[in-house]
């Protein structure tokens, strides 16, 4: 049985499936990092002092991995595009670039942890480390998921586009959806941990 | 749902004439560059080791803007559905709230009516 509305739109909302999917996903998301924020806000105000990011995170390291997010924002919307234009193999160049950046950026992440951990700045460091280990921890996981759909999609997910064009360009955008959301969390992240 | 409430229209994708894209592709551009010129001020701010508060507003109006942009146009939320943005506006408003739960927890409990401080033996001298 085919599933409904990949590629139709429903009358009653307007939009196919997937995209009203992902949105719900994506609202629950800003749920789950907006009670770590929350969170992050309760410890540094009830704490008598708080370091200043740039302190005890390089923010350099920080920085590059802010263009490179950023860099891979722009890589994957091209990557659309790119489906738009009925363009494939410039659509598989620019995938590809979205998944190596975010794989850039795990590897600076791990000489990140790497560093602190070798310092002894554990979790169990200090409030500011456990909040710290936390919100990036879990950026990285998305990082993580995004970076395997997006695999995906670049090899064995893409033989769907010979059968169904459009619903592979759809998924490819749910997937960006999902990428932009993770590159916008780290543009928040990125200020408040590393230089306030 | 039963069928006859489908519409087999498809979505607005397949409506995209090459130049449209063009334009929109032209827009990544112009949209990625200012999101590098808004990280370096965020960098560039921080170097001037303002006050903590001060720091605190700045950086978060700028990330504000960078991340409006991204979920403008890299998310296209500025032609997205009624129905998307009636669900984020919802999201929005309980965000508000989580973030603002911090905020009651310091001033705990000002709507409960604190007692009169006790007058000493010497006030009543």
């Amino acid at each position: 049985m085919d599933i409904p509305y990949t590629v139709e739109v429903r009358r009653d909302t307007g939009l196919n499936n997937g995209k009203i999917g992902i949105w719900l996903f994506l609202a629950s998301e800003v749920m789950l990092f907006g009670a770590l924020f929350a969170s992050y806000i309760l410890i540094r105000t009830g704490s008598p002092s708080w370091p200043r990011g740039d302190t005890v995170l390089d923010y350099r390291l920080a920085t590059f991995n802010t263009i490179v997010l950023i860099t891979s924002s722009v890589t994957m919307v091209m990557a659309w595009a790119s489906l738009m234009r009925r363009k494939f193999g410039t659509f598989r160049i620019y995938m590809a670039a979205t998944v190596l950046l975010g794989g850039v950026f795990l590897v600076v992440k791990y000489f990140e942890y790497s560093h602190h951990l070798h310092l002894g700045e554990y979790p169990s460091h200090s409030n500011f480390f456990a909040i710290y280990y936390t919100l990036t921890g879990l950026h990285m996981l998305h990082v993580l998921g995004g970076m395997a759909v997006n695999a995906y999609f670049w090899g064995p997910g893409a033989k769907l586009w010979d059968k169904n064009p459009t619903w592979f360009t759809n998924r490819v955008e749910h997937s960006g959806l999902f990428w932009h959301f993770v590159d916008l969390v780290w543009i928040f992240l990125f200020p408040t941990l590393y230089l306030l | 749902m039963s069928d006859h409430a489908v519409t087999h229209d498809h979505d607005d994708h397949a409506a995209h004439d090459p130049a449209e894209i063009d334009r929109h592709v032209r827009v990544y551009i112009m949209v990625f560059v200012a999101l590098m010129v808004l990280t370096i001020v965020t960098v560039a701010v921080s170097r001037f080791h303002l006050s903590v508060p001060v720091a605190v507003a700045v950086a978060l109006l700028v990330a504000t803007v960078k991340g409006g942009l991204v979920a403008c146009y890299f998310m296209h939320l500025i032609s997205e559905k009624k129905l998307i943005l009636a669900v984020l506006g919802l999201t929005a408003a309980f965000f508000v709230v989580l973030l603002a739960l911090p905020v009651l927890t310091h001033s705990d409990g000002f709507w409960i009516p604190q007692p009169a401080p006790a007058q000493t033996d010497a006030e009543h001298k």
